[in-house]
């Protein structure tokens, strides 16, 4: 069989040309890590991941995502429709969601007033988040009732004392 | 001879005591509102125990020291020295309660930073502190700015003789009225009026950034009290840098600078006397000690080129800058930023700037422009008696709020206290090389502790010895209360143990 080189070598390149741009850091790097390398990464493409935390902030046509790896929040700017595929942002009652952020690493953003800052390419989802199930400690509520029942004997022996 | 204190000077201290924490537990009522308001059960819990122990714990010295006397110098200042860490205990137990403070020498850590407007953390997973919690963070910096005393004073106390000297204790030596407890009301009145003003600007630009209205309200009304009583704390993890908004850093330097201005001079503008700002000596220093410091700033930041432009570098030093002189500790860059991208040039503007300060009776820590402005003048004066023949007359006069004549023991007092603040400072830059940290980083911690700024380089961490957490606790109590009281007490002390 005879061998089309030429029309294998367009397929491959338009294949190529399709698909992403691959990280040049395609394993996870942490907030400290670029905060204290940043020179190293910026302007690189880098990858990132942890909870929503906040709110996303829509501006325009795009938002601010605040993730927070367990070290450090990161400042994530993303174009709305990618904004969109976030259900929880995480606070006291909620679990954000967990996601792994592909995108460009700016140790002073020039776009964004110096913020050191990722602008992401692409996003993918690696936990959904919940809403946390709250339930009165029971340890906290015998000892407020404990120091209640001190409360109102000092107010007790205060009126013996008054007459 | 030294006179070992009496039984009734406990029972007076005891007493005063009791009824400044009374006032301190009424404002937990703040807190339990909020948590029941969004449904937060185990946080509201958290201060009804708090409450309660406060409530028991002020009704037992009231009732134990019951008195009918008044204070005298002594007692007026342990008092108010007394009332900050009692403050700070019991300010700890609902952060502690909370779960999110790894002990509770952390929750206090974070306590008296927050009464002394220093604005340090030890707190974990603030991302996910509750609203109750967070109100209670920022509530105690709007408290402490004002004074735990005026406090007391405004709303609990009913005029006593006393009241002055508890208010002087306070590191408040000047009196807006005549009268203490009305010059205490009208310092309330100033901040509440602003409180309203600063969270509707801030509430709006938020919903603009868009956060979703009550959220954003809840941050802007946090974020006030963190700014004008510079403070800042914040309710999220990244500072200001959590709402990427140029509009939001405008308007909180301006929050930030009218917090730092003394408060008998906004009475001046409030009644019309708008000139007062540009004559008095507080503020010419402060614009000329800001020009100086971020001068030095900039060219530190231009030398290594840590930011891509002109604008980018001024946004990121002015602010920065404004947050240290201030003594807010609102940061618009990650605490190992400086580090990693100022070099020592820039950090020592910082450290110089902290170390200034604002104006004396505003909610400021640290040396304080008037006592820079008051050295300055010596220093005139003293060398147009060199320049000047020998029988010239040299009187050397400075403006504020009216025309004042400088006198020998206005600048003894000015370099007294300014030599106390520079020993304080080098006391925890020592303490903090001794836990092995370089010295220019060490020094930047201590002076943002003493200085009560709250920026910080990263020193402050949970993993930080409890011995320089203790250190910074003290610094942050004195360089708050400007030592006069915290010498009164050790003096007392030592009274106690060698007195006859």
């Amino acid at each position: 069989m005879k061998i089309n080189y030429k029309l294998t070598l367009i397929i491959l390149f338009l294949t190529l040309a399709a698909y992403p741009k691959a990280p040049v850091f395609p394993q996870v790097i942490s907030s400290s890590e670029l905060i204290k390398n940043a020179k190293e990464y910026d302007g690189k493409l880098i990858t990132y991941s942890g909870e929503v935390i906040g709110e996303v902030m829509l501006r325009g046509d795009f938002a601010w995502v605040n993730i927070n790896d367990g070290d450090n929040a990161l400042g994530i700017w993303m174009s709305a429709p990618l904004a969109k595929e976030i259900k929880f942002t995480g606070n006291y009652k909620t679990r954000g969601d967990k996601l792994e952020i592909v995108g460009i690493f700016n140790r002073a953003c020039l776009e964004h007033g110096g913020d050191l800052d990722i602008h992401a390419q692409r996003l993918r989802k690696l936990g959904e988040g919940r809403e946390i199930n709250q339930r009165l400690n029971p340890d906290k509520k015998n000892l407020s009732l404990i120091l209640f029942g001190a409360l109102f004997l000092i107010w007790i022996l205060t009126l013996f004392k008054r007459r | 001879m030294i006179l070992k204190p009496r039984l009734e000077d406990l029972k007076i201290i005891g007493f005063y005591l009791g009824k400044i924490i009374l006032g301190l537990a009424f404002t937990m009522v703040i807190p339990i509102l909020t948590g029941l308001f969004s449904k937060e059960l185990n946080p509201t819990l958290d201060f009804i125990i708090g409450i309660e122990i406060s409530v028991f714990l002020g009704l037992l010295l009231l009732k134990v020291c019951h008195t009918e006397k008044d204070l005298n110098w002594m007692q007026g200042m342990i008092v108010v020295s007394l009332s900050w860490v009692v403050a700070m205990f019991l300010g700890a137990v609902p952060l502690y309660l909370s779960g999110h403070w790894k002990s509770f020498l952390d929750a206090c850590f974070d306590a008296m930073s927050g009464f002394a407007t220093t604005g340090l953390i030890l707190v974990q997973d603030l991302d996910h502190l509750s609203y109750t919690h967070n109100l209670w963070r920022h509530l105690i910096m709007f408290l402490g700015g004002q004074g735990i005393v005026v406090i007391a004073l405004s709303f609990f106390v009913r005029g006593f003789s006393g009241a002055f000297k508890m208010y002087v204790g306070e590191a408040r030596d000047e009196k807006i009225l005549p009268n203490v407890v009305h010059t205490s009301r009208f310092i309330w009145m100033v901040s509440f009026v602003y409180l309203v003003l600063g969270t509707l600007a801030l509430g709006i630009t938020g919903i603009f950034n868009g956060m979703k209205p009550v959220n954003s309200f809840f941050h802007g009304a946090c974020i006030f009290m963190a700014a004008f009583d510079t403070g800042g704390f914040s309710p999220q993890s990244q500072s200001i840098l959590y709402y990427h908004s140029f509009v939001y850093e405008v308007i909180t330097i301006i929050i930030m600078v009218l917090g730092a201005l003394n408060f008998k001079l906004h009475y001046h503008l409030w009644m019309g006397n708008r000139k007062e700002i540009f004559r008095n000596i507080e503020t010419s220093t402060l614009f000329v000690t800001i020009i100086v410091t971020f001068s030095i700033i900039a060219v530190g930041l231009a030398q290594i080129g840590s930011y891509p432009s002109v604008a980018t570098l001024f946004r990121k030093g002015f602010y920065q800058l404004i947050s240290g002189h201030t003594g807010t500790g609102f940061q618009t860059i990650y605490a190992q930023q400086f580090l990693v991208d100022w070099n020592h040039l820039a950090l020592a503007g910082v450290i110089l700037a902290m170390a200034l300060g604002g104006a004396v009776c505003s909610t400021t820590g640290a040396i304080k422009m008037l006592r820079i402005g008051i050295i300055f003048k010596a220093f005139k004066e003293d060398l147009k008696r060199i320049i000047m023949p020998e029988r010239a007359l040299i009187i050397e006069k400075f403006h504020h709020i009216k025309e004042v004549f400088l006198e020998d023991k206005m600048i003894r007092s000015a370099l007294i206290i300014t030599l106390a603040y520079i020993i304080l400072y080098g006391i925890g830059a020592l303490v903090g090389m001794f836990y092995g940290h370089p010295f220019s980083n060490a020094l930047f911690e201590s002076t943002s502790a003493a200085a009560n700024v709250g920026l910080s380089c990263g020193i402050t961490n949970i993993a930080m010895p409890a011995g320089l957490k203790i250190t910074y606790i003290i610094q942050m109590w004195a360089g708050r209360l400007e030592f006069m009281s915290v010498f009164t007490i050790l003096g007392f002390l030592i009274a106690a143990i060698k007195g006859k």
